[in-house]
């Protein structure tokens, strides 16, 4: 009895050591070296892996981080400004603050605003939608209302308000990762800076039709009427394919553009109420900068100022919808015929009379 | 909201095939079976008939209700299909807790455990008997005799004192114990049903019957169950062609045990199967081969759900190595 | 009885217009006319606010390879040039004509009813006519014809395949064009037949229209070398691929065009307008469409310039039903359900269908139980379940080796499902990402 426990402990221990053995050898040929930085950055990185960065996972972007040496290019939106500075230290640079960004949703065209005129009926997910039809309300920018962007969300920042039929993003939550703004088939949502405070001024609109053709659908939508380009006393508001668009880096938060707009597409996040005499204030401000930057036109060339005319007109009669576009077809007309010059001018005045501005502020 | 128009992608108008049609044109197929067990095994057929569709549903429901907290399919008439096969694959003698039980896997383990209908890899009903078989084997092979088992009926299986005197082997079971001479060919009896067996599979006739209406109605298509046929026909004839003495003739095999039933209602269900031609094709061949493979040369005088399970498990690989053929696809040069 | 012989379905015809002569409808008051109706790049707009348009005359040009131009079909003044919408749901840019009383047409153009029956035209002339008198495949590819009758070198033209098959439920504006225009589209092939440089042309029809068989048959003995072939109803027949098939037992390889098995395939319809174009010079400026729907009081088949808006047309008919659930332009197979009746009639439109409320809505999506139906059916022989779910998936790699690309989206798939799945629509959704895919390989 005592012979076949020996024996089988002894042949047992053998194979056990002969396969350590093996194993040992194993493990040392197909060792793999790694730049135990790797592990170190991965280690401090959040191990959401929602892809933000723009790599595959948080270990990719460790791995990115410490190959590259540097990290100009690389940001971890999740982690922030203060973990960037944990790990700039393991590679030996210096680590750049980034402002913190949010995803805003720039589309304000609710159940109220844009009412639905067609019922949709297939799979509910906005890139089917996107390439059926324009959308419930007919506006072929608007949200689409079908919650791919919720669901992208990683991070439980987005919920679909029922009422309006909007996604709402939970700021608290975001991370600013980009993957709504990926998702998205139309491209309304965006990373915007924090702002101080928390504080934002956006277009609530990304619609690029004709101000005449967007009311048709949208009680709320940027009809390109180019008041707001004129109220901002930073230059801050550009306008494109008949939408307005605040660029961050140069918006001062003066809310000045906000009463200004004839279909309130201008939203302002976390502000308290506007007063009547931040009201009043605007609009003295709108009459202020119109006469002057008329001024800056009449020291231009005639052409120049012949656009600049017709283009008013069409701030002032955009509420009365045929004649507006009329005109905007006759002036698109004549924009084509002009020489590239005369557009550049303006925009060069434009850019003279800027530098005054916060002066007179 | 009332008059707004509808958006939708092409095609705008649909056949009018639903999964109800196909689960109760299944039904409808078995029905002829069904009235054929009702006839041999009275009333205890009737009792197993009953509770196992009734466990079924049951189980799915609160499944679906209770633990998925999804939506309730039952009326899809899925269950209702597989609680019939579970009943028709076992022996009238059996005890309701048994079944009970077998109603369980069948249902939770089979299928609702994988995600429900379309998404479970085995058929449900063979998974229940399978379980059954290797839990209970003497309840599972207890097989009553036809007409004579008729009017004993107890809500907990066969009384034992009567036990001995109707039930009685099958004729597999006889060809497994005692070779192919002990077996005297009947063919018209084991057409009509008139042999022990499992309720559901003992007469061919109600089963082709209903096989035949499945392939009118397009329910199902002709390759697995004529690969199916032909290719356990064709091993079992070269069986018996090489020592008849040892081995039973191919057309025994065919009317005997549970094949037409599996040839028609288990091997044919849609979620188990392959999807192309080509697989159902293989499909079919490699569950006849099977089927004899394990009568003949395993302890098991029946194959048929054996073989089915092995076959289910094949399944993804076949799909994966048949495609179609492809309209416009290049041929090889 | 010949068909194709892969898949394919047999949805209820539900052909309730057949019966209905093709009527003239009368000029709207005002027209739209999109400039894109093709297939390829949209037509230059040519003409400005506030002109002056005779019928015929031209008014946008084509821009690029596969184009096609776009004239006026009313004699008025341009009102504006705005951007509209279209059956696609969003807005394209298009030509707003208000609509003068007294019809003045462009000069050359014949409007009499007379048959020109001599074609003297040389083939180099013909493709330039199709080409100028703004010619496109009217079986709702909308594809430039002309560009169809230029064959590269090195590939040999056998066959001229015209597609009478109508395979659409609901559709028959190309039956009774068949029936009451015989004579001008039998013309219409043999021009295409000699712009072509072959001998041999098809025509085929689906035998539930029999009496249109017949009639083409009649008219054989005058035309050499074209045969009037009656085909066994099954959809996709209208399809070229199966069509080619049914036909000639030729397939075409996957990804390659007729032309590789020596075929041009032609719509009834397209021939009609070729015949016109060429022997009485007159551009494509209207066509043919079937106004139909279960719940309309009445169906029609109206001859309709292009660029009346859909609401007219319902109209003529008897307005729209109380119930109307879903306005398809086209057929319910593969048609377009549109926004709003305000989209005009366009050259790819062959017909309105009108649903009702309760036709309207599809069944709720269930789970697959893989009963391989959707395999059954593909007549292009895929496997609808994988693709859509490479689609749903993302994964345009797999979907491309399992053949995505082959789909030719008849929804023949999608009609059988048990489940109603959406089928076509995630094939689709997974061809755009296949086809992005590609493009990328391609730039790399």
């Amino acid at each position: 009895m005592n012979q076949v426990i020996i024996s089988a402990v002894i042949s047992l221990g053998a194979i056990g050591g002969a396969a350590a053995i093996i194993l040992y050898f194993v493990a040392q040929k197909f060792k793999v070296i790694e730049d135990p930085r790797i592990d170190e950055v991965d280690e401090i990185l959040p191990a959401a892996n929602c892809g933000g960065c723009g790599y595959a996972g948080c270990r990719a972007f460790a791995e990115a981080i410490v190959k590259t040496g540097d990290l100009d290019n690389l940001y971890c939106p999740v982690g922030g400004n203060e973990m960037m500075k944990q790990i700039a230290p393991i590679i030996g640079v210096e680590a750049k603050e980034k402002e913190p960004e949010v995803a805003v949703v720039r589309c304000n065209g609710t159940r109220q605003y844009a009412p639905e005129k067609v019922e949709y009926d297939g799979p509910q997910s906005c890139a089917f939608a996107h390439s059926l039809f324009a959308g419930k309300s007919g506006c072929p920018n608007g949200c689409l209302g079908l919650d791919d962007c919720v669901e992208s969300c990683d991070f439980d920042a987005m919920y679909m308000d029922e009422e309006t039929g909007l996604p709402v993003i939970i700021e608290d939550n975001c991370v600013a990762c980009g993957a709504c703004v990926d998702t998205c088939p139309r491209d309304i949502i965006e990373l915007r800076p924090k702002g101080k405070k928390d504080k934002r001024v956006f277009i609530s609109c990304v619609n690029t039709e004709k101000g005449a053709v967007s009311r048709k659908h949208c009680s709320v939508s940027c009809i390109g009427c180019g008041q707001c380009v004129t109220a901002c006393p930073f230059d801050a508001i550009s306008m494109e394919n008949n939408l307005a668009y605040i660029h961050p880096e140069k918006c001062k938060l003066c809310r000045l553009c906000v009463p200004i707009c004839p279909t309130n597409a201008i939203v302002e996040a976390n502000f308290p109420e506007m007063s009547d005499k931040l009201i009043e204030k605007a609009k003295e401000n709108y009459t202020k900068q119109k006469e002057k930057k008329k001024g800056a036109g009449k020291a231009g060339e005639e052409k120049a100022k012949a656009k600049k005319a017709t283009s008013t007109d069409k701030k002032t009669s955009a509420s009365s919808e045929k004649k507006t576009q009329d005109k905007s077809i006759s002036t698109s007309d004549a924009e084509k015929k002009e020489p590239r010059n005369d557009s550049e001018q303006t925009s060069k005045q434009k850019d003279k009379s800027s530098p005054d501005n916060p002066e007179n502020k | 909201m009332n008059n707004q128009l509808t958006i939708s992608s092409s095609p705008h108008v649909h056949g009018n095939w639903t999964i109800e049609k196909a689960m109760y044109g299944v039904v409808l197929a078995m029905i002829p079976a069904m009235l054929v067990s009702f006839y041999m095994f009275g009333l205890g057929a009737l009792r197993v008939m009953l509770i196992s569709v009734i466990a079924c549903l049951a189980i799915e429901y609160i499944i679906q209700k209770y633990l998925i907290k999804g939506p309730v399919t039952i009326t899809d008439g899925s269950a209702i299909v597989t609680g019939i096969l579970l009943a028709f694959n076992v022996p009238t003698s059996i005890p309701t807790w048994m079944l009970i039980a077998g109603a369980i896997v069948a249902i939770g383990m089979g299928k609702m455990s994988f995600g429900g209908l379309g998404k479970n890899p085995f058929n449900p009903a063979l998974v229940g008997r399978v379980f059954m078989l290797i839990s209970f084997p003497a309840a599972m092979t207890t097989w009553p005799k036809p007409i004579m088992s008729r009017q004993y009926f107890s809500f907990s299986g066969l009384d034992e004192k009567v036990m001995d005197s109707i039930t009685g082997p099958t004729p597999l079971g006889i060809l497994q114990e005692q070779g192919p001479g002990a077996v005297t060919p009947d063919y018209v009896n084991h057409l009509l049903g008139s042999m022990s067996g499992s309720m559901g599979e003992i007469s061919a006739i109600a089963l082709i019957l209903g096989g035949v209406y499945m392939l009118v109605r397009k329910i199902i298509t002709w390759h697995i169950p004529v690969s199916y046929l032909l290719s356990s026909f064709l091993f079992a004839g070269i069986l018996w062609l090489v020592d008849p003495t040892q081995y039973a003739d191919p057309l025994f095999h065919m009317v005997t045990g549970g094949l037409m039933l599996g040839v028609f209602f288990m091997a044919t269900d849609y979620v188990s199967s392959p999807m192309s031609k080509k697989g159902m094709l293989i499909f079919g061949f490699g569950t006849g081969v099977l089927t004899i493979l394990i009568r003949v040369f395993t302890p098991y005088p029946e194959g048929v759900s054996f073989a089915i399970l092995l076959m289910n498990a094949f399944t993804p690989l076949i799909n994966s190595y048949t495609k179609p053929k492809r309209f416009g696809e290049k041929l090889p040069a | 009885m010949k068909t194709f012989k892969l898949g394919g379905i047999h949805p209820a015809e539900n052909k309730m217009a057949a019966s209905q002569p093709i009527e003239e409808f009368p000029l709207p008051k005002q027209g739209i006319i999109p400039v894109s109706q093709h297939l390829g790049a949209p037509a230059k707009v040519l003409v400005k606010r506030g002109d002056q348009v005779k019928t015929g005359q031209l008014v946008a040009e084509t821009a690029g390879f596969i184009s096609a131009n776009v004239h006026s079909p009313y004699t008025g003044k341009v009102k504006k040039i705005d951007h509209v919408i279209d059956a696609s749901g969003y807005r394209h840019q298009a030509i707003i004509i208000d609509v003068a009383e007294n019809e003045e047409w462009e000069e050359g153009i014949d409007t009499s009813g007379d048959i020109i029956r001599q074609v003297t035209a040389e083939p180099n002339e013909i493709t330039e006519k199709m080409k100028a008198k703004g010619i496109v495949g009217l079986g709702g590819a909308t594809f430039p014809s002309h560009v169809k009758l230029m064959v590269p070198e090195g590939k040999k033209v056998e066959y001229l395949i015209i597609n009478g098959v109508e395979c659409e439920p609901y559709l028959t504006n190309d039956h009774r064009l068949m029936l009451e225009k015989a004579e001008e589209m039998m013309i219409g092939v043999s021009i295409l037949m000699k712009g072509l440089g072959v001998n041999k042309a098809i025509i085929g029809i689906e035998n539930n229209k029999m009496d249109a068989v017949e009639k083409l048959q009649s008219l054989v003995k005058d035309f050499d070398g074209i045969s009037v072939e009656p085909l066994k109803v099954k959809y996709p027949q209208g399809g070229e691929k199966q069509l080619i098939k049914a036909l000639i037992n030729r397939e075409v390889p996957s990804g390659k065009l007729p032309l590789e098995v020596g075929c041009v395939v032609n719509n009834v319809a397209t021939a009609y307008a070729v015949y016109e174009a060429v022997q009485k010079n007159k551009p494509l400026i209207d066509r043919i469409v079937t106004v139909t729907g279960k719940s309309l009081k009445k169906t029609a088949n109206l001859k309709v310039r292009i660029g009346t808006k859909f609401s007219e047309l319902v109209e003529y008919v008897g307005g729209l039903p109380e119930d109307t659930g879903k306005i398809v332009a086209g057929g319910p197979m593969t048609g377009k359900a549109i926004t709003s009746l305000d989209v005009p009639v366009i050259k790819g439109t062959a017909g309105i269908l009108i649903m009702n409320k309760k036709e309207a809505r599809q069944a709720e999506p269930r789970t697959c139980i893989r009963c391989a139906k959707c395999t059954e059916v593909c007549p292009q022989g895929l496997e609808p379940f994988l693709l859509h779910q490479f689609g749903e998936l993302q994964k345009p790699e797999d979907a491309e080796v399992n053949g995505i690309m082959d789909c030719i989206e008849c929804g023949s798939c999608n009609y059988t499902c048990p489940s109603n799945r959406p089928l076509l629509e995630y094939i689709r959704y997974g061809k755009a990402q296949t086809n992005e895919m590609i493009r990328n390989r391609k730039q790399k």
